[in-house]
């Protein structure tokens, strides 16, 4: 068990044509994900990489080869586009990987997402996907790093994903799925929405959540961790150090005023009996220290 | 990206935003011209940096005063003291800011102050419009203080501002007269507009004014812009002033590094911006002071490597440096690479501390060794930040 993928998703790569793209969704295959097809206007009718039918629109995607989920590598200018074309396609889940899209096209993909009453989810944008250790992984993070197991991690951020993922496997303890929520200021899953799955989640027995400055997300999933989550949980939050009003390279971390601040975010998840890891060395260290 | 409050205030100008006649001025030369383009015996002369606090800031020859507002006879007098000067504010760090550029305005009669901005409001990912009786001051403060003083309005971008949404604002700011309620109306609609129109992710108009015959207009200007939007804002760009960054933060743009400077003396190169914060928060963690935030991204090659160690080390606090690298789909040996090559171009004199984790790190570790290289590995993420900054105490 595990949540949002698995062995029934049917891929549907959106923009893996490029370079980039057709490098991370070979990579995903080689793990094992099912992709069924690939969509790039204009060169509808082609095969990618001698293994996937190529359509003109995610509309033929659904309907030729049942596609239920869909990654996106869509250049930004575009890529809000890409997300909307997805849902009205009907598709169950969207992971964007796309970095760099403005926010005014983000509102108009949050209220899209917002008005399919939960039919469609969207990971993402600027995140490095999602996976599913031993059954499926979407978009660039590393398998290797990752074996199956019972722990949920959520994060804002690529490479502390990978820190935590790598030291539970090294200590041997394995996750159940990976979701990368990415770093921008809107986002189609948050810190809570996964928490939730993770909780409600049989094969999930303890959560991972990694968060960083900006946005009050972390609050708020800290919030209904204390009212609803018996799972051992433990977090991190990266920004400690980051000086107020500057973006700290990702589109969401910036301290406005006392908001968003690092010391706010840990004082709610320590209020809610988190266990918060003060280093992002001891991410798995900590979380080990409360469950077993 | 930030822009100047003359070139906001010519924005404003274009979506209708009343603000106080001005002009402004790079050299002494054209200060004449400026001044005539305005009229009363009074005028405003403000210096024109990216920083709050300019009213109450001083320059680096003693002379008091960013915003000066002064008899018409003795502006010119005072913006040449201005012009060329360096502007230190509690916005801009003791080194403080060169004024290039100064901005002449008609002073305004001011019956009260308010508090009015446009920004994303991250919970319902919309814009928010937030209003407040108390201009003038700091709105954190004031939100911190008296939260009731504090009208928040969500727009639906669906519909865009409408009637009912400003006459929320325009009493809760208890105005009820006929004629400012028109002005206030056009007011917030090009308010409304420019910040969608232009991808703004703030505009802040603190204070915005009531005169006392009644007319509403806009005396300061602070507006941001969305970075991520701006390939579809090229007159947006050219309001850019690079001169009001950090050369090497423009730099580093260039090259597809993101990095901030910072006051500490330890310099951190790392993939991915969250890892890289983090990097950070452990090096304060075990005692010592970063130096910068650096990202070299996901696929950073030597030429980026080589350029990150060059940004780094034109910082003159730098005394030693920390490479962090999980090696997610890039390989260690790669990065491994990279450092090597740019060891060669770039002279390193401090000491530097790698930790490379990830794929390939055995084959990483071992090109690092054979390159005979100068440098002390680490195992851990927390081995390298107390292995950089004991080395840097001892230095």
């Amino acid at each position: 068990m595990s949540v949002l993928v698995g062995k029934n998703t049917r891929v549907v790569g959106q923009g893996i044509t490029g370079k980039a793209g057709t490098q991370h969704a070979l990579n995903n295959i080689a793990y094992g994900t099912n992709y069924v097809a690939a969509v790039t206007p204009g060169k509808g009718g082609g095969k990618w990489e001698d293994k996937l039918p190529i359509f003109n629109s995610v509309h033929d995607a659904v309907a030729k080869e049942g596609a239920n989920t869909s990654v996106i590598f869509v250049p930004p200018p575009f890529a809000a586009d890409g997300i909307l074309e997805a849902i009205d396609a009907g598709i169950e889940l969207i992971i964007c990987i796309t970095e760099g899209i403005p926010v005014r096209d983000m509102t108009a993909v949050k209220d899209a997402l917002i008005k399919t009453g939960g039919k469609t989810r969207l990971i993402g944008p600027n995140c490095p996907g999602i996976m599913t250790p031993g059954e499926c992984n979407i978009g660039i993070m590393p398998g290797y790093i990752a074996q199956p197991g019972k722990v949920g991690v959520v994060s804002r951020s690529g490479t502390l994903t990978y820190e935590a993922m790598y030291q539970l496997t090294v200590r041997g303890y394995g996750q159940s799925t990976c979701i990368g929520i990415g770093g921008d200021p809107i986002n189609g899953t948050s810190h809570i929405d996964a928490v939730k799955l993770f909780n409600e989640d049989p094969a999930t027995e303890a959560i991972i959540l990694i968060g960083e400055i900006g946005g009050s997300a972390e609050e708020e999933a800290a919030a209904y961790i204390k009212e609803h989550v018996k799972k051992p949980v433990a977090a991190f939050i990266a920004g400690t150090t980051a000086p107020p009003g500057r973006r700290m390279g990702h589109a969401g971390a910036i301290v406005s005023g006392s908001s968003g601040s690092a010391e706010t975010k840990i004082a709610a998840l320590k209020d809610a009996g988190i266990a918060v890891a003060p280093t992002p060395s001891e991410i798995g260290e900590t979380l080990l220290s409360i469950y077993s | 990206m930030n822009i100047h409050e003359y070139q906001a205030k010519e924005l404003f100008t274009e979506f209708g935003i009343a603000v106080p006649a001005g002009k402004a001025a790079q050299s002494e030369s054209d200060f004449e011209a400026a001044l005539s383009a305005i009229e009363g015996d009074t005028v405003v002369v403000k210096s024109q940096i990216h920083a709050g606090g300019r009213g109450k800031g001083t320059f680096t020859d003693g002379f008091k005063g960013g915003v000066k507002v002064l008899p018409r006879a003795e502006a010119i007098d005072v913006a040449k003291k201005m012009l060329g000067n360096t502007l230190v504010t509690h916005q801009t760090g003791p080194e403080g800011r060169e004024v290039k550029t100064v901005y002449f305005t008609e002073a305004s009669a001011i019956q009260k102050e308010y508090y009015l901005a446009i920004l994303l409001d991250r919970a319902t990912s919309k814009p928010v419009i937030i209003a407040s009786t108390e201009g003038g001051m700091d709105i954190e403060t004031v939100a911190d203080e008296t939260p009731e003083k504090i009208i928040r309005v969500i727009i639906d971008p669906a519909t865009g501002i409408m009637p009912f949404h400003k006459r929320q604002i325009a009493f809760g700011l208890g105005l009820t007269e006929k004629a400012q309620l028109k002005q206030l109306d056009k007011f917030l609609t090009g308010l409304y507009d420019m910040f969608w129109d232009k991808d703004c992710s703030m505009v802040e108009i603190n204070p915005l004014i009531t005169t006392p015959e009644g007319d509403i207009l806009a005396l300061d200007a602070k507006v941001n812009f969305d970075s991520n939007a701006l390939f579809r804002h090229p007159e947006i760009v050219a309001l850019r002033d690079l001169g009001e960054e950090d050369p090497k933060e423009v730099k580093a743009s260039d090259t597809g590094l993101s990095y901030i400077a910072l006051d500490g003396n330890i310099a951190c190169l790392v993939n991915g911006a969250g890892l890289a914060m983090a990097t950070m928060d452990i090096i304060k963690h075990f005692g010592g002071n970063p130096a910068n935030f650096l990202d070299v991204g996901g696929g950073a090659n030597a030429d980026q490597v080589t350029e990150a160690f060059k940004i780094i080390l034109s910082d003159p606090n730098v005394k030693g440096i920390l490479v962090n690298i999980f090696g997610g789909i890039m390989s260690c040996k790669t990065i491994a690479d990279g450092i090597i090559e740019a060891a060669k171009n770039v002279d390193i004199t401090v000491p530097l501390v790698v930790r490379l984790e990830g794929n390939s790190v055995a084959e990483g570790k071992q090109a690092l060794t054979d390159s005979g290289l100068a440098l002390t590995p680490a195992d851990s993420l927390s081995d390298a930040a107390q292995k950089i900054v004991k080395l840097v105490a001892e230095a």
